[in-house]
């Protein structure tokens, strides 16, 4: 009769002990030292409103500072917090937004920031001047308009609600910039570096190395931790394995091979920490919807049923930047298919012997016979592209499919995909936040990345329903019919593994947490060196 | 002869207007343009009104002969225009990587000829004994085995054996000597000892040919010491076709060597080139490729200069 | 760029050869030669297991087996696996076809076509000579990798474009050297009283000009040789080279053989011993031919 209150007892008191316990590896950051890393490729302007490369947000990401940006202690890379913004608040209808800005802020010249500066970014992200462009501004068609009613106070009015607004305003690439300065010049930004960053600029030497130092009066005190940074271009990833083996460079923000990591791990030992996520980016097939035989979709369903996925995940891990089974949304993220569910869509199921019988039974009924040979055109990169490619010319082989790969250079691998010029091709989706909203639209049938060309108007109007649905439990079902009509039903596309992200580093860099997004978390503010 | 350097000197323009002329179609023939690829990025999709803008800024909208014409006029004037990647003035984008191309063209020159002369000297005296072909096989091997492996294994033994990795950034010779240095001498030697080979191997045909002459018999049978002769009379005959091989290796040098500086991270021409083609930024490439050709051009110029007065007994058409 | 002796000394020696015969002259070559014997047998070597491919290779080159991927050579697989499971030793018995392929076709074409325009460029003279010889300097002094680049990217990574890509860089250079060669004949006395007598062009070319620009051209094809098969690696190394899943030796060296350079040496060190071994037997090889056909002639 006692052991019932015993029990909760015994709880409360592990519970009370296990609090009491310091938590492991929070160690007090330490001030000092210049972090060096290597970035695999060089901004070929200064402006992010007008760039879509990373190699523009690794060296420069830390001289400037947004409205709201992605927490960077947050795994997925998926929680909003205030950046510029101090705190927001919501009205009832969900159409209007406002943000407190923080006082106290200063540009790099010395000149104050205040809501001013970011209504005149926003303007320039929105509706930009003539002669200048803004790349995001089909992301925030919901917009209605954007005001800085004092200094202080930011408004932003939608046209409708939209559920993922909070987290398309953390966009990496919605710098803010000076409005005395915009207002003069719009183009000032294109070839000058002036934000309220932790880091002020000091030089960019092209083709070598970009260095930024610390901003003693960055808003946030006591950040940034380092005393500075140096950014290294080399394209080369033998180099750069070198460069942090040879600990000349302390970290690479992309991401490193499996097999790259493990020759660092075993030359380094302890020196080195290993950080590894699921990458907001995928390699899908695209198959041409008007060219035969890929008209019929019991051909793209034979197609999705002869790859084993799991059997691939596994040894592909070991060679290239793959790793996860996954559907529409990065595994781990809060909209993402839990695996049982996943399962039940064609060519997630685990008997893959039954699989591979019910592809050839498919292939036969649509009439291809047994042999059939087609052109798979692949792109130029070597991870993970080429070795997926050989993978899946060997599963294809195994329903006895004739399969030759033409790999097609990278520069001339999108005007090939936009003419149609394939009938079965490797595609791939990147994203810098991980969002159905921002991942989901090349799907819709008229989108420009719609490279198969497939008319479906169940899914544009799954997708413009699951943008509206603000319950999060009515979007994921709405989500997963999307799913399902999209890789089951008619197998518009296949996913083949989700990329995986690799950061091996310098055990001595601390602060900064891996997310599915090589876009976030490079403002370097909460980074510091242990020695 | 002054009317024939003459005749040679103008004849390298209408080389250097082929070299524009082919280029510049060469490379508007390969699919994907510049805009679309910098804006594309990873999503691999952008708003058709954001290209057209964007073409219209750069001149890709004009048609072809409209868009040479307008570079062409600005080359004579030496003004090559700006990058269509990054708007910057070409000078701007080449000038660094120039320098450390040149000088890393000119240690490697260096190399070669420091290992071709005493080698094939050597083999030529010594010809058809184990010393001539220790010589050809090494000399050879060296032409044999892919840069880009010979550099990989470089490194390897570095980091694996010496825990040392040469300087990531290039500084400048005059800024500090010795990092430059530390950085160079690597690719230095690798694509030194390529490059020795084909000297080498001029070297001993070219003394060879020479000790067999009359005139050199005759000296032996006099008794002069053999160093003598050597250094007067063979050697200087010797010379010519040593000295084209190593101009014109070193004319190809200049155009960057384009794996080994992947390999060696060396932010040189070759990867320019390399970085050039991937952007389709036709501006910089024609620039790039005029320099280089212009590089040969100069240099085969000033080698026939060079024969010509060195050698009266050689007849040209 | 070219210095020539006198065509006689050449013409003698031709003379000599073919009154010897070549039975004679190979056993001759081999014996006062045996660098370039030992190169001519690697090449033979080559050939041979190029041919018989099929038979000799244990496995297929092109299948995967993750369930082998990465393991050291062993009884199983003597020269070990790739990063796909695909052995090693196969795919270098393979890749020797494709070596192979693309050495011989890319230098042959490249040396032949360039030896028609160097003999036509002499022979004609002239206008012909002028506008070819131009034509020529563009195509030289044109950065090889640039036009490899270039040709690759607009007509594709199959193994014809990739013959094309190298072939022609290697025109300008072998049309510039047997024309020299050829530009001594043209002056020779006999060609013109050939001429009078009423022969056609082509059969002063083919039976006067010809046979003695053998010597040049066939050191230029040996030299190319070698070289197509570097250019090749390099391509291929680059990206811009064959595709996988063929198997190429300059292919197997790049992407999962670099990053596995320690962890599995195997998959690196043997396709570039392979390269070096056979670049470096149709170059001792080439040495000796120039030795042979004529020490003291000096061709570029």
């Amino acid at each position: 009769m006692r052991r019932p209150i015993l029990v909760p007892i015994v709880l409360v008191v592990a519970l009370l002990l296990a609090s009491a316990l310091p938590a492991p590896a929070q160690d007090k950051p330490r001030s000092g030292g210049e972090l060096v890393f290597v970035v695999p490729s060089e901004p070929p302007g200064y402006d992010a409103h007008q760039e879509e490369t990373f190699g523009l947000i690794h060296p420069m990401a830390p001289h400037y500072s947004t409205l709201l940006r992605v927490d960077p202690f947050d795994k997925t890379g998926t929680k909003p917090v205030g950046d510029l913004a101090e705190s927001w608040t919501i009205s009832k209808d969900q159409l209007t937004y406002t943000f407190k800005i923080r006082k106290g802020v200063k540009f790099h010249d010395g000149s104050e920031l205040t809501a001013k500066d970011v209504k005149a970014s926003y303007d320039k992200i929105l509706n930009p001047p003539a002669g200048v462009k803004s790349l995001r501004k089909v992301a925030y068609t919901a917009i209605a308009s954007v005001d800085a009613p004092d200094a202080g106070a930011f408004v932003i009015k939608l046209k409708y609600p939209e559920a993922s607004m909070l987290l398309n305003l953390a966009s990496p690439w919605n710098w803010i910039y000076k409005a005395d300065i915009l207002a003069k010049d719009p183009h000032w930004y294109e070839k000058n570096v002036m934000g309220t960053g932790a880091f002020k600029f000091v030089e960019h030497v092209k083709g070598s190395h970009w260095v930024g130092k610390k901003n003693p009066d960055y808003w946030d005190k006591g950040k940034p931790y380092l005393d500075g940074y140096r950014a290294i271009f080399i394209s080369n990833s033998a180099a750069q394995v070198a460069a942090v083996r040879g600990e000349r460079a302390m970290i690479q923000f992309r991401s490193f091979s499996p097999p790259e990591r493990d020759s660092l791990v075993q030359a380094l030992g302890p020196k080195i920490a290993v950080q590894e996520s699921a990458w907001d980016c995928a390699n899908l097939v695209a198959m041409h919807h008007e060219k035969k035989p890929f008209d019929d979709k019991r051909v793209r369903r034979a197609l999705t049923l002869a790859l084993d996925r799991y059997a691939g995940s596994q040894a592909l891990s070991k060679i290239t930047l793959v790793k996860d089974v996954a559907g529409i949304q990065v595994p781990g993220t809060p909209y993402a298919t839990p695996p049982a569910e996943l399962e039940k869509l064609a060519g997630y199921g685990h008997d893959i012997a039954k699989n591979r019988a019910e592809a050839k039974r498919l292939l036969k009924e649509a009439g291809v016979p047994d042999g059939f040979a087609f052109t798979f055109k692949n792109r130029g990169i070597p991870h993970p592209y080429e070795p997926l490619g050989i993978w899946l010319i060997d599963q294809w082989r195994q329903i006895g499919l004739n399969v030759k790969m033409e790999v097609i250079e990278a520069s001339a691998y999108h005007p090939m995909l936009k003419r149609g010029d394939f009938e079965v091709a490797m595609d791939f989706q990147c994203g810098f936040i991980v969002e159905p909203d921002l991942d989901l639209p090349r799907f819709v049938s008229n989108s420009d990345a719609n490279f198969g060309r497939h008319k479906d108007t169940v899914i544009d109007d799954l997708f413009s329903r699951q943008g509206r649905a603000t319950d999060p439990d009515e979007r994921k079902k709405i989500l997963r019919q999307f799913e399902k009509r999209l890789l089951d039903e008619e197998v518009h596309v296949m996913y083949t593994l989700q990329w995986h992200r690799v950061v091996p580093h310098l055990a001595k860099v601390k602060g900064w947490t891996i997310t599915p997004s090589h876009y976030l978390n490079n403002q370097l503010d909460t980074v510091w060196l242990s020695e | 002869m002054h009317k024939y350097l003459v005749k040679r000197f103008l004849l390298m323009l209408p080389t250097l207007f082929g070299v524009a002329l082919v280029t510049f179609l060469l490379i508007r023939v390969i699919p994907g343009d510049v805009v679309e690829l910098r804006y594309a990025g990873d999503r691999g999709a952008v708003a058709q009104e954001i290209l057209d803008q964007e073409r219209a800024r750069i001149g890709l909208d004009k048609p072809v002969w409209h868009q040479f014409l307008a570079w062409i006029t600005g080359v004579a004037r030496l003004d090559f225009g700006t990058s269509m990647w990054t708007g910057a003035p070409i000078w701007d984008e080449i000038k660094l990587r120039f320098t450390l191309s040149l000088q890393l063209a000119v240690m490697a020159t260096l190399v070669a000829v420091a290992l071709a002369i005493p080698l094939g000297v050597l083999a030529a005296l010594k010809q058809d004994t184990w010393i001539d072909y220790a010589v050809r096989i090494f000399s050879i091997a060296g032409l044999s085995m892919p840069s880009f492996w010979l550099g990989i294994v470089m490194i390897l033994v570095m980091l694996v054996a010496f825990k040392w990795l040469p300087p990531m950034v290039y500084t400048p010779f005059w800024v500090n000597p010795v990092q430059n240095l530390a950085q160079l001498i690597w690719p230095a030697l690798a694509v030194g000892y390529r490059y020795s080979a084909v000297a080498t191997r001029m070297t001993r045909s070219a003394m060879l040919e020479v000790l067999r002459e009359d005139y050199i018999r005759t000296a032996r049978a006099k008794g002069l010491m053999q160093k003598l002769i050597l250094s007067r009379h063979a050697l200087k005959n010797a010379m010519l076709p040593v000295l084209t091989v190593v101009a014109l290796e070193f004319a190809f040098l200049i155009g960057g060597l384009v794996v080994t500086e992947q390999v060696f991270n060396l932010n040189g021409i070759g990867l320019l080139f390399v970085q050039a083609v991937a952007h389709r930024d036709y501006t910089l490439l024609q620039a790039l490729v005029m320099l280089v050709a212009g590089a040969f051009i100069i240099v085969n110029f000033l080698m026939d200069i060079a024969y010509a007065w060195l050698d009266p007994r050689i007849k040209y058409r | 760029m070219a210095l020539n002796p006198p065509l006689d000394r050449a013409l003698d020696l031709e003379v000599a050869r073919a009154a010897g015969g070549w039975g004679e002259a190979m056993r001759d070559f081999c014996l006062r030669r045996p660098l370039g014997a030992a190169g001519a047998a690697i090449i033979a070597l080559m050939l041979v297991v190029a041919v018989l491919a099929p038979l000799i290779s244990r496995y297929d080159p092109v299948i995967n087996d993750f369930g082998a991927m990465l393991a050291a050579p062993s009884r199983a697989h003597w020269l070990g696996t790739d990063a796909f499971g695909r052995d090693v030793l196969s795919r270098l018995i393979y890749g020797s076809r494709t070596a192979l392929l693309v050495g011989f076709g890319a230098s042959v074409l490249g040396a032949t076509l360039g030896a028609v325009l160097g003999v036509a460029s002499a022979y004609f003279g002239g206008r012909v000579d002028l506008y070819l010889q131009r034509v020529m300097d563009i195509f030289l002094s044109f950065p090889l990798i640039i036009l490899a680049l270039a040709l690759v990217a607009i007509l594709g990574n199959s193994i014809p474009n990739l013959i094309m890509a190298i072939m022609i860089p290697m025109i300008p250079r072998s049309a510039l050297v047997i024309r020299s060669s050829a530009l001594a004949i043209r002056e020779m006395p006999y060609v013109d009283a050939a001429r009078a007598a009423g022969f056609g062009h082509g059969r002063i070319i083919l039976r006067h000009m010809l046979p003695n620009v053998m010597a040049p051209y066939l050191i230029m094809l040996t030299a190319f040789l070698g070289q197509a098969i570097l250019l090749e690696s390099s391509l291929s190394f680059l990206g811009l080279g064959v595709q996988e899943p063929i198997a190429a030796w300059g292919l197997m060296l790049r992407g999962a053989a670099v990053e596995f350079a320690e962890a599995a040496p195997w998959m690196a060190v043997f396709p570039g011993l392979a390269i070096s071994l056979s670049v470096f037997a149709f170059n001792l090889f080439g040495d000796s031919l120039r030795d042979a056909l004529d020490p003291r002639l000096r061709t570029q």
